[in-house]
Order: structure tokens, then sequence, then C-alpha cells
């Protein structure tokens, strides 16, 4: 690129020779125009350097030399100054680019785009790549939405550890969150990815489920919740809802965020978006306790911020979830509902035996086996509390769990080792109502406790099916009750007081707390006994 | 590229993967672009390789710097001379097309070229005595065209008295590239026939054709003027013509450079008309200046540690071969597959040779069939509609790594080639690069049978992978 700048004159001049860079004199014709008619520009060309176009350029008053040939583009620009000289360059330099970027139209006849690269160039204002692909696969498609400057919501199981280091690690360089993998919940702006419940509909016009929310809720601080825990967030933002909390966004982090080898690399991240997001006046970080190392980063970055924040911790040591909320609206000035239950004055009869939990959300069972086991003592799981209480290889059958014999347990149907190469039990109920038949086919067991979240891409109507296997359990030969821990809002698709009207009315005892749900269990575990 | 505004603005998603979560999101009236997302279907090992490469730390600046110096070429013809003297070529040594063969393997055009070369350089009588001499290895012998910074089309077998192009890269003058001159369509050596009208042909273009463009270049460059091939094909593009099998525009273009010094070299006006009627009458007259470009800029982009762009996509007859920039040299080769597309008159499908020629460098370079749409006119003759051209393009546009602002496509919006295959995309997509190409015959001394469309092996890209993720650093 050769140059000369004259100030010869009040005027100031640029004229430029590029080569190997052709284009049709329409396109350099409107380039041309954008130059000229950029303030300040007195004359302006822009044009392949014919010998006509040379002839024109000279005549224009610009020095043209003799050795230019014609597969050079000649950009030759006479502003007032220099500010105007470099504005009138840009001009060319955008319009160029402007003619040979693809043009938004119709895209009715296009293939759909095979990669998350070239979904992003045909939405270019698009903000967030959401990927249920594959774990393995997630590597190739999370860069490229990470190089196109999108956040990431990763759904996918399986994710090698390293991937998600990988991962994370370059969407910090680029700014961007990276929510997953294993994240199964989000809610930004209102708009639910992934499982998420409707937050905010019970505050315009209906009435408040719980009941006791009261006027005044308008002054309290709006929510943001960062969680390390799917079922865990949507059950503090559905009992938030409850209590008539606005809930800004939610933003998952999956399960191994905290973990020392990622290192809270989207809590950080999270933290600092939600802290620069005017829409919110408070977080709560949700977490099974993080490791140490990571804990420290994460609380330290969290302790900086202008926006306070509460952590709720999760498991063995920490209040449970609903006495959580209830300290965390005691901070926010919000006065506690009663957290609504249904169809459970019925009366408990003495008999005793185990309990069962069969349940589709990891940190819904993981709770409840805290909560019973205070109790009920030990419980076996897959997911166990202790290493002596795992349940052994023979009754986790690829599939469906054979848990006949092995007292008092709780299973998490959504861990990875059920859920390889099958659909979630939130969105594929028949693992779950197998196995709700199968424990009452067995007289050892006395109560068996489910959840049932609600919200987007859960089944439509979990209710439907579950009333069947339910009236099925509680009216076998010998007692048998059925807890229901039910995770949702009245706004969410399957409306929650039309999922407890038919749960309860199949015969189940229904909470919209899980702990309460667990104790409830547990008594009835015990013959009544609390 | 700047991070998006998460929550400050409306979400609007892409979604690669479960249908659900889309239709969850569009219930909610949110914009979703789905992706047509398929899982690859490679072998574990190639899965293994390709993860490897995608966590390589250097691969995204790799692969940038390699599109980056591929597009950086400015190639510019400057001399046309005789191949002993542009490669040091001594009698009985032969270039050809494709990666590394032996005559065992060589395919029926392959030998018939090679055959003919013989008798061109006088170095057999007949047919029978240069087939002998070829498969005794007798005073003979032969390498690829790539190994000698140079390229040929079909046959692409070079020998010491052919005349060749010679251009360099403006950006980098050490850099230089060679390509034969076009003998035109139909009974030709570098389709495998060597009968007595293809060696006269020769025999003309290496007394005539050759010195003559030799003093067109050397007057038009003396007269102060550029011959800038990148500007041509730039040009050519926006003209309808693809480059590889619609050299039309380009041709015109590139005589429209030459003749005024042509005219004014003083040699008798009966060669110069003769020479100016041959180049004008042969529409692939600048096929053979286009792939030494597409070698300038392949060479330009090899041997970037780290990166997947390919470099050189050529055939033999028998193996398709490519390079790959992070594993410099190395050749990955599998058997090439056989042209699906039109015959000529009384040719059919089983006429039709393997796939064969270095010409695939114009692919390489982002034209050739990855610019078909830019070429409707030559759509039917590949055996499709317009629609699907603009839709093969679009399809490249997913296994490239950028796009060349130099070689806009019109229809597309003047949107850039798509340029700098990536073997990461082509294993991700399972979409292996369109190349459009020339059939020859099977049988030696055949000639031309038809033109068609090819793709390469898929093997090639997944050999390419692993090798590239041996050399990956495992700190």
């Amino acid at each position: 690129m050769s140059s000369t700048e004259t100030t010869a004159t009040t005027w100031h001049e640029r004229v430029e020779f590029r080569p190997g860079s052709y284009h049709d004199s329409v396109t350099l014709l409107r380039v041309a125009q954008a130059a000229a008619s950029t303030a300040g520009v007195s004359a302006a060309q822009v044009a392949m350097a014919t010998e006509l176009n040379v002839e024109l350029t000279r005549g224009l008053g610009f020095t043209v030399p003799e050795d230019v040939t014609p597969q050079q583009l000649i950009v030759a620009i006479r502003a007032v100054d220099d500010a105007a000289l470099t504005a009138a360059l840009e001009a060319v330099d955008g319009a160029l680019a402007a003619a040979s970027a693809p043009a938004p139209g119709a895209r009715a006849d296009l293939d759909p785009p095979r990669t998350v690269r070239s979904a992003a160039r045909s939405e270019p204002d698009s903000t967030i790549a959401l990927l249920s692909v594959p774990g393995p696969q997630v590597l190739a498609e999370g860069l490229d939405a990470i190089a196109a400057g999108k956040h990431l919501m990763i759904f996918s199981d399986n994710v090698p550890v390293a991937d998600e280091v990988l991962l994370k690690q370059r969407a910090a360089e680029a700014g961007v969150l990276v929510m997953g993998p294993d994240c199964g919940t989000a809610i930004i702006s209102g708009v639910g990815l992934g499982f998420a419940n409707v937050l905010g509909g019970t505050l315009v016009g209906g009435s408040v489920l719980g009941g006791s929310t009261s006027s005044g809720t308008e002054a309290a601080p709006t929510v943001g919740i960062v969680a390390a825990s799917g079922t865990g967030a949507q059950h503090l933002s559905c009992l938030l809802d409850a209590a008539g909390v606005r809930v800004s966004h939610v933003l998952g982090l999956g399960g191994r965020d905290l973990s020392e080898a990622v290192g809270g690399a989207s809590a950080l991240t999270a933290l600092q978006l939600l802290e620069d997001d005017p829409g919110t006046d408070h977080i709560v970080l949700v977490s099974k306790p993080p490791h140490p190392a990571t804990a420290q980063k994460v609380l330290a970055a969290a302790t900086a911020l202008r926006t306070p924040v509460s952590t709720v911790l999760l498991g063995t040591g920490n209040p449970d979830i609903t006495s959580a909320v209830e300290v965390l609206l005691a901070t926010l000035g919000v006065p506690t509902p009663n957290w609504a239950e249904w169809g459970t004055d019925r009366e408990i009869a003495t008999d005793t035996g185990d309990l069962r939990g069969l349940f589709a959300g990891g940190t819904l069972a993981d709770e409840a086996m805290i909560v019973a086991a205070t109790a009920l003592g030990g419980i076996r799981s897959n997911i166990p509390l202790r290493p002596e209480d795992a349940l052994p290889a023979e009754a986790l059958q690829p599939g469906r769990p054979v848990l006949t014999g092995q007292g008092h347990v709780v299973v998490d149907l959504g861990d990875d080792a059920f859920t390889l190469g099958r659909p979630h039990p939130m969105i594929d109920p028949s693992v779950r109502l197998g196995l709700i038949a199968d424990q009452a086919a067995d007289p050892q067991v006395r109560v068996i406790l489910l959840d049932v979240v609600l919200g987007h891409c859960a089944e439509p109507d979990p209710a439907a099916g579950l009333v069947p296997a339910i009236r099925a359990a509680v009216s076998r030969d010998g007692v048998l009750d059925v807890v229901v821990s039910l995770c949702g809002t009245s706004s969410d698709p399957q409306d929650l007081r039309r999922q407890a009207q038919a749960l309860v009315a199949a015969g189940a005892r229904v909470h919209t707390s899980n702990s309460a749900a667990a104790r409830d269990a547990a008594t009835i575990a015990r013959g009544g006994v609390r | 590229m700047s991070a998006a505004d998460l929550l400050g603005t409306p979400p609007s998603v892409l979604a690669a993967g479960a249908h659900l979560l889309t239709e969850a999101l569009q219930s909610q009236a949110v914009p979703v672009l789905d992706v047509d997302f398929r899982p690859s279907e490679t072998s574990d090992d190639v899965a293994a390789a390709l993860h490897t490469v995608l966590s390589d730390p250097r691969r995204s600046t790799a692969d940038a710097s390699a599109l980056a110096a591929m597009m950086g070429v400015r190639a510019l013809l400057v001399e046309v001379l005789p191949a002993s003297e542009a490669l040091g070529l001594q009698p009985g040594q032969f270039l050809h097309a494709g990666p590394p063969l032996q005559w065992e393997l060589a395919s029926g055009p392959m030998r018939g070229a090679l055959i003919g070369a013989m008798l061109f350089e006088g170095l057999a009588t007949d047919a029978a005595e240069a087939e002998a001499k070829l498969a005794a290895g007798e005073g003979v012998s032969f390498s690829p065209c790539h190994e000698h910074r140079t390229v040929g089309p079909m046959a692409g077998v070079v020998s010491p008295s052919m005349w060749m192009f010679r251009l360099v890269d403006a950006t980098d003058p050490e850099r230089v590239a060679h390509c034969s001159l076009n003998e035109g369509l139909g009974k030709v050596l570098r389709y495998g026939a060597y009968g007595p009208e293809v060696i006269t042909r020769l025999r003309w273009m290496a007394d005539i054709l050759g010195p003559a463009l030799a003093a067109a270049v050397r007057g038009t460059i003396a007269g102060g003027r550029e011959i800038d091939i990148t500007a041509i094909v730039g040009q050519m593009v926006q003209m309808g013509d693809e480059g590889h099998n619609r050299n039309r525009a380009g041709t015109l273009m590139f005589l429209r450079e030459i003749l005024p010094a042509l005219i004014d070299s003083g040699l008798p006006t009966a060669d110069v008309a003769k020479v100016a009627a041959f180049v004008s009458g042969n529409d692939h007259f600048a096929l053979n200046l286009v792939m030494p470009c597409g070698k300038l800029m392949g060479d330009a982009a090899a041997g970037i540690p780290g990166s997947a762009l390919v470099t050189a996509m050529c055939r033999n007859g028998t193996d398709f071969g490519i390079r790959v920039s992070g594993t410099g040299d190395a050749w990955f080769a599998a058997p090439a597959n056989t042209p699906q597309g039109l015959f000529l008159a009384g040719f059919g499908p089983d006429d039709a040779n393997p796939d064969i020629g270095d010409s695939a460098i114009t692919e390489t370079m982002g034209i050739g069939g990855m610019v078909m749409a830019t070429a409707p006119a030559i759509v039917r003759l590949v055996g499709g509609a317009v629609p699907d051209a603009l839709a093969v393009t679009r399809r490249m546009y997913e296994i490239t790594l950028g796009e060349n602002p130099a070689f806009a496509v019109p229809i597309l919006e003047f949107r850039g080639a798509p340029t700098g295959i990536d073997v990461t995309r082509v294993l991700r997509t399972g979409i292996a690069p369109q190349i459009n190409t020339g059939m020859a015959g099977r049988v030696a001394g055949t000639g031309q049978v038809g033109a068609g469309l090819v793709t390469p092996p898929m093997d090639c890209f997944e050999q390419a992978i692993v090798a590239l993720a041996a050399l990956v650093p495992t700190d």
C-alpha cells in the first residue's frame, strides 16, 4: 500500500493504491459515495485504476503515478482536516467490508446450519448457544460459540472435565459465560432455558400460593440466582416466587464448576454479570459445599461486589433449602409464607416400614436423604451420604434399579449412570412408573417419596401418568403412603395447583417444600412417630 | 468477536441437540435457530484425534496465520520458459500429478501421458518401447509436481522440453510456482492421449507458443504492467468462471493483458495470429494460470504447526492425496473416487478413470467447486441446477476457515469465496470439499471422456487428523 499525504493548501489529501482487491464498479460507486458524503470531504474517488479512472482521478486534482495497474484499487480523498480524512477512510473500509458481507434476508431456501459457527453467522444478534449434543462432541460446538462471542448453556452431561476446563478458560478470555456442562436450568430475563419454572406470574393478578404474601413486595429486592445445582435452583426459585420475591435471572453453573479442577470459573463470571445487571439487587449463590480453595476464591469475589450476596450451601450440616429460603426472606425483609401442602391432614397409620425415595432431581434426592436420615438412620442410595450407604452393584441394574431388601433407599434417577443413552426422568417417566409398581409390590415398603418438578421441558402433565400408579400403590394389600415433593409455580404450563389436586385425589400427600415432604415420609416410615 | 450482552437483551438462542429444548423456547416466543447437528460418524481413534486437535491451544492462532498467509498471496506471472530451465529437469525426468506413484499402480491415463512425454522427448520411437522403458525404470524417473513447486492438470506430466508459466508471490518473491501450458480439450496428453496429433501439438507449443508467450510476457512487464493473476482470478470469479471447469473469462482477460506485447513482439504475424487463436480458442487456457496461483496460496499456508488447514488436494489417477499445514510435506492418500457427471458422445461411466490431476488446487484455494454458485453456466455440465450450485457453495462455508474478499461471489451478495479447508470441520460435519473436474478415459490413449463432480475420500482427512494429533504437544 502506497500513500501520499499533502498539506500544500488548507486541504488534507490521501491517495492510496491497494493491490489485489477487485470490486465491481457499482459496488465501488457506492463506496465512493459513502466517502464523499462524509462531513468535511470535498472530493472522493474509489475505483479500480483503469485508464479512464486514472484520468478521472487526475481530473479531480489528485496525483496518480504512471506505474499504477488496473488491478489496483484507487482510494483518493480530499478533506478539510485530518479528522474528516480519517472518517472518510473509515467509511471506505466499512463500505468495502459491507460489500462482501452476507446480506440479511430470506433464509427459507437455505439449508440449516450444520455447526454453531455457521448458525452464529446466520444470527449474529443471538446471545446464547444451547447445547444438548453428545458429551464428547460438546467441545467443538462450544468452542464455536465462544469464538463467536456467544454465551453457552451446556445441557449435555458426560462432558470430559478437561473439556469443561478448556471451554471455561476460553470463555473467560472471551468474556462469555458457560453454564454447565450438565446445566439443566437457567432463566434469562424471564426466558426459561432447559428445565425452568415460570416465575413472577403470581404477582400479576393471580392469588399467591401460600397466601401470606402481603403488600410491600414491590419494594423487596429483585434476586439473581447463581446455582451449581439444577433442581436446587428450581426449588429455591419456586419458594421465592411463592413468597412473592421477583427473580431477575437464574444462571446455572453445572455441578462441577466449584470443584478444584474447574475452580469456579463460571461462578466468577456469573457473579460479575449479575453485579453489572441493573435489574438485580441481591445475589443468591446456591451450591453444594465447594472445594475449599474454590470456595475461598468465589467468596472473595462475592465479597468484593457492591451487590449483596447470600450464600445457600446444600448438603449435610447445612440448613435445608426451605430453611435457607426463610433466612433469605428475612434478610430481604419479606415475610415467610406458609408453604403450600395438600392432603397432609390424613391420619397416618401406625405400621412401620421402609422408605423408598424415587427422585428425578439430584439435589432434591440429596436433601430428602439428609432430612430422612436424621429420623431413620442410614439410607441407601446411588448417591449415598456416606460410602457405606452405597447401593450394591446388583441393585443398580442398568435402566431400572432393583431395591427389594435394601431397606430405606433414595435413588437419583437423573444420575449420569441412569441417563447415559436415555432421556432424563423429568422428560421420560417410564422408569419411575415401573419403580413405583415395584415398590408397591414389596411388602417391606411403607412409604414412597417422589419429586415432581414442573416447568418448561418437563412432562406436559406428570400427574396424568402418576395418578394410576399412585392409586394402585395406595390401594394395595397392606398400608402404603405416597408423598410427593412438588416443585413448581402456578404459572408453569402444568399448573402447580391442578397437579397437586390430581395427585391428592389419587391418594398422595403433596408438599411444595421438599424438606417438609421428606420429613413427612420419614414420619410415616416410623408409623407416625415424629 | 465481542461478547454478546446476555442479561441486557432479550435472549436469542442457537440450539444444537435435543429438539425438545427448542420447542420449549419457541413456546415462550423466543427466537431460536436450530443447528442441524449430526454426530460425526468416525472411528474412536479418529474421534480421539479430532478431540486432541480441537483442544490444541495453538490451533486458532495457527489456523488464522495459515489462512492469512493463503489469502495474502498476490500471484504475478513473471516468465514463460522450458521446464529444463525452470525446474532443472533432465532428459528422462518427469513430473506427474497427485501424490507419489509407482508405475505398477499407475492408471491408464497416467501411463498414456508418460508414454506421450517419452515420445515427445524422443526417448522412445513408439508406445510399446516407451512403456517398456517406463516399466523397467530404464533411464527414467518421475515424482510429484507438488514436490517441485509445480502443479499439472489431469495427468500433470511435465517433461524437460515443455514450456512452463512461472508465477511469483509479490508478497514473498522467494515463493514461485509453475504450470505447463494448456493443450485444449479432447485428445490431449494430460488426458492420457499420445497419438501423433498430440505429439505434433506439443511440438508446436514448445517451438512457437512457448517462446511467443515468453516474449509477450516479457514485453508486457517491460512496458510497466504487472500480470496479476490473483486479480484476474478475482475478476473471473465475478464473471461466471469457477476457475476449474470454466476458465473462459479468465482466458480472455489473460489474452487482453498480453496481446499488445504479443503483437509488438516482432514475431511473424502468422505465428502471432496462431498463438492468439490458440489461446482464445481454448476455454481452459487460464486454468494453467489459476492452478499455480493456487499452488502459491497453498505453499504460503504450509508448515504452520498446529494448523489443520488443507494446503494441497491432488490425484494421480490412482490415489487422492492431501497435505495439511501443520504436517508440512506429509501426504495423506487413499484410493481416489470416480467422478459422476456428463460424458462426451460415445463414452459412459464405465469408460471413466478414477479422479486425476493437481487441478483440485483450485478447490484448495477456495474456488472451483467451492464457488460453484458463481458459475451457473456450467452447473448442468456437472449434473445440477442453479439452486444446487448455490447450496453447494453455501455448504462449503461449513468446512472452511474463512472467506476471501479478493474472490467475491456476486450471487451470494459478494460473499468471499469459502477458503481454507479445515480438516477438523470436514470430519465434524462429514461434508467433503466439492471438486469440479474433467474425466479421463481409463484406457491409456483415450483422452477426455467427460466432466463432472467428485469428492475426496474421507480417509485422507482421517489420516491427517491422526497425524496432526500426534504432533500436539502433551505438556
